[in-house]
């Protein structure tokens, strides 16, 4: 035999594997139960408008609050970590390599015990999602935030300060701008992982009115004794996060095109 | 115009004006690296100075040094009688008088033509748009390119986008202009009209420091010539002299070579 025909003799094994693999699941499967515990068409009808009006859109306004807090201080981060300064550069590492070291789920409980400890119980909700997952976003952006900054030519920096404008005004009107352009897709990347990432807050305690998308079909899961509401919860978290990271790729190729 | 000898360079002037650019005993290392050894230079005002020398000569960092873009170790840089080096100097005030071209041109890549001539003004000059709109108007003419005031950087030839920078520069309405190899990083097609804007420039009298390789340019345009080499001046003198009767062995070899 040749070395071709021992490849097709193997790929056609593989096939003839997984067809039979599917077969039997197939005919083992309990499809009735499947189909009343996974795709009950009256659960998943009870639903909404909820999973959309209340669920997703509390998920959609966790994330822009998170985003907002992360890209503005991840911002201030990435100039620390750029600074002449030592202790700003000091300073800046250690808060990076902390709350990316540890689980988000970590910080976002550790907020949601300290800030009522230190601080009192009277601050709203919304101020413990957006530190509880600002904190974190903010470590991650910092770093792209920095790549995009040093990713722009230092001549820029320098025909700015030959122009006689400050650092500060350089960086802002000169350098940032052209920073943010090259980080566009990384940083819609951090977006995607943060929508996901809503789903922790649940530890933060919750009313029916500020679930979000999973805690909302958890609460269903255990009340109506059905995976229905994972499903259709999981396809609402699909029709978000697909069209971004196609918006995503599109971005980066038009990135690369422009270079 | 005067060809004072480089010894006299910084002997007291107190007779004429004062010079516009006054470097003194200029050292700048780079870590261990002494690139720049005790220059001493001055370009008077109206003057245009070539400084030519081979690469690694130190000039592109002594005009470097001359706006602060590096940071002399030792030594003294006035401009217009400020000292520069002073730790107190409004280093940003300062470089607003001085225009700055690079070889690379530098243009802002993320705006238009018009903004790239009017952010500076605008931020710094404190104009307001319509001002600044004019200067930019006058200075995009004043290089041949009025019609691409709305374009962007990238839409241009790299001899369209070098005198758009020194549209740029000149915007800022400053006391003199200093170009780092203008012309080293264009496609020799377009050095000639480079040069044209630099020489109407200096015919208006402009006070010029021009690094660059363009030894025609220097002969025809430059009042003075300094030739460089390993971190010193090793001669400083009108371009005829310079060039046809150098009086260091130094700058001979250098000549044949170019």
């Amino acid at each position: 035999m040749t070395k071709r025909q021992q490849q097709q003799l193997v790929r056609a094994a593989l096939y003839a594997v997984f067809v039979l693999a599917v077969l039997a699941i197939l005919v083992i499967a309990d499809w009735d139960t499947i189909q009343r515990n996974f795709f009950n068409v009256e659960i998943a009808r009870d639903m909404f408008p909820e999973v959309i009006t209340i669920a997703a859109r509390n998920t959609l306004l966790y994330t822009a609050l998170a985003f907002s807090f992360g890209l503005a201080f991840g911002l201030l981060l990435a100039l620390m970590r750029l600074s002449t300064i030592r202790p700003y550069r000091w300073l800046a590492t250690v808060y990076i390599e902390t709350f990316r070291g540890l689980p988000a789920l970590l910080t976002i409980f550790l907020i949601g015990q300290g800030i009522p400890i230190a601080f009192g119980t009277r601050w709203p909700i919304l101020l413990n999602i957006t530190l509880g997952l600002g904190i974190v976003a903010a470590a991650y952006m910092a770093e792209t935030i920095r790549a995009g900054i040093q990713g722009v030519h230092k001549g820029q920096m320098e025909a700015a300060r030959s122009l006689g404008m400050s650092y500060t005004r350089s960086m802002m009107s000169i350098v940032i701008p052209q920073g943010f352009r090259i980080i566009i897709p990384p940083l819609t990347n951090e977006l995607v992982l943060l929508i996901k990432d809503t789903s922790l807050l649940f530890v933060l305690g919750t009313t029916p009115q500020t679930k979000e998308l999973l805690k909302f079909g958890r609460d269903l899961l255990n009340t109506r004794f059905n995976a229905t509401p994972l499903i259709v919860v999981g396809g609402v978290y699909l029709m978000i996060t697909v069209p971004m990271t196609q918006l995503v790729r599109v971005l980066e190729r038009r990135n690369a095109r422009s270079r | 115009m005067t060809t004072p000898s480089k010894a006299d360079a910084t002997a007291d002037r107190s007779g004429d004006a004062l010079p516009a650019i006054d470097v003194r005993q200029l050292h700048k290392y780079f870590g261990e690296l002494e690139v720049l050894k005790g220059i001493d230079f001055h370009v008077d005002r109206g003057e245009v100075v070539c400084v030519i020398g081979p690469s690694g000569s130190g000039k592109s960092t002594l005009l470097r040094c001359i706006n602060r873009l590096e940071d002399p170790t030792d030594g003294q840089i006035l401009i217009e009688g400020d000292d520069i080096t002073d730790v107190d100097a409004d280093v940003d005030a300062l470089r607003s008088r001085i225009g700055m071209v690079f070889q690379s041109f530098n243009l802002f890549p993320h705006l238009s033509v018009l903004r790239n001539l009017t952010i500076a003004q605008r931020r710094v000059h404190k104009r307001s748009r319509h001002e600044a709109r004019k200067v930019a108007e006058h200075n995009l003419e004043r290089v041949g390119l009025l019609e691409k005031i709305d374009a962007f950087p990238a839409h241009l030839s790299g001899g369209q986008q070098q005198r758009v920078a020194i549209a740029r520069a000149l915007s800022m309405d400053p006391d003199m202009m200093m170009f780092d190899e203008p012309t080293s990083a264009l496609d020799p097609e377009l050095v000639g009209e480079v040069l044209a804007v630099m020489r109407d420039l200096a015919s208006e009298g402009m006070t010029m420091m021009v690094v660059t390789h363009e030894m025609s340019f220097a002969r025809e345009v430059a009042d003075r010539i300094v030739f460089m080499d390993e971190g010193v001046v090793v001669e400083d003198g009108p371009p005829e002299q310079l060039i046809t009767d150098p009086q260091h062995e130094r700058t001979r070899r250098f000549l044949k070579v170019l």
